[in-house]
């Protein structure tokens, strides 16, 4: 009953095998990029990608311009594209950024007043954390030096004779 | 002091337990405006029906700046209450027809009704990126001056003219006299 005939087998590796093939095939289309943007140099086409993974999509927020089909993401990669076609460099083009999107379109924001507490809060829990680590070891440590008693004469001749009763 | 230290964990919890309540109720969508307390950026397009129209033919008044599209189910939503501001003479409204296309905008006006004095044609989306819009609907308080005083990202309804609108015109109000 439980046998397997040899065309079985052979029904279910082809089977698997297109599926896989399917898969394959299919893969590299799914993630291609619709844009199609001309560009004199390899090195302005390295800059628009660079640029364009820096930013995130306002709409979309947990995505890259590169990555998100949004409409505003539409819009930016074509504006990045724009300027770097007219010659501004990519501090220009983050300040045309910043100026109309803010912190937000950054996946790192700039060092600013608003920015510090993202930028420095995780050192001032780490120091906060070492402090108490810190303090909590020392308090051990200072327990153990003064918590080996030291007997007086009496009570040691007392231990004496209590070890040696037995 | 001992007894102290042993509420440091209770009073760690109940600062934890604020912060993250305070959360749950801030909406991680809507983006500072980054044009508050700045003037509207200048502009040459063309409205909806083809009038070509700059910055100086918006109104000399208080006036709402709301971006739309045909597209957008939420600003159906919103609709009445635009219809309802500029049919009691409220505040004007100027809409932005925003990365729309100019026949559906035309369109959508006709079937709905147009609350707008005129709509700005963006079809590109380019005046978009200037104003930082991501996306419709939103909109946008402009005092006298041509100043951005407020942004609302999504619906504007009775409840957030209300409560958001009404408090802010109020307010700059007191502050022109």
């Amino acid at each position: 009953m439980s046998s397997i005939t040899g065309s079985n087998v052979f029904l279910r590796f082809s089977v698997i095998t297109l599926l896989l093939g399917f898969w394959i095939l299919n893969a590299p289309i799914a993630m291609a990029q619709v844009d199609t943007f001309a560009f004199d140099t390899v090195e302005q086409q390295q800059r628009f990608r660079h640029l364009s993974d820096e930013f995130r999509c306002p709409m979309c927020q947990n995505t890259s311009l590169t990555g998100s089909t949004g409409g505003v993401a539409e819009d930016l990669r074509r504006e990045i594209h724009r300027m770097i076609m007219q010659g501004m460099t990519d501090r220009e083009i983050e300040q045309f950024m910043f100026e109309r999107y803010g912190d937000f379109i950054f996946y790192r924001p700039r060092l600013r007043a608003e920015t510090v507490l993202l930028w420095f809060g995780p050192l001032l829990f780490l120091l906060l954390g070492a402090w108490v680590a810190y303090s909590i070891s020392r308090r051990a440590k200072v327990v153990n030096e003064t918590g080996t008693p030291s007997l007086d004469s009496g009570q040691q001749a007392r231990l004496k004779d209590l070890l040696n009763d037995k | 002091m001992n007894k102290f230290k042993f509420y440091i964990p209770v009073i760690g919890f109940a600062l934890l337990a604020l912060v993250m309540w305070r959360g749950l109720y801030l909406d991680p969508k809507e983006l500072p405006s980054m044009l508050i307390d700045k003037p509207l950026p200048d502009f040459q397009m063309t409205t909806v029906e083809g009038a070509a129209i700059t910055k100086a033919d918006l109104p000399n008044e208080m006036f709402l700046l709301n971006v739309w599209g045909s597209y957008c189910l939420p600003c159906l939503i919103e609709h009445p209450t635009l219809m309802r501001l500029t049919e009691s003479d409220q505040i004007p409204v100027v809409g932005v027809n925003y990365r729309d296309k100019q026949a559906l905008a035309l369109n959508w006006l006709d079937d709905n009704g147009n609350p707008f004095q005129f709509s700005i044609l963006d079809e590109d989306g380019r005046f978009g990126i200037d104003l930082g819009v991501y996306g419709a609907p939103e909109t946008y308080l402009v005092d006298s001056e041509g100043v951005i005083r407020l942004r609302h990202v999504s619906v504007l309804d009775e409840q957030v003219w209300a409560d958001k609108f009404l408090p802010a015109i109020e307010q700059l109000k007191l502050e022109a006299n």
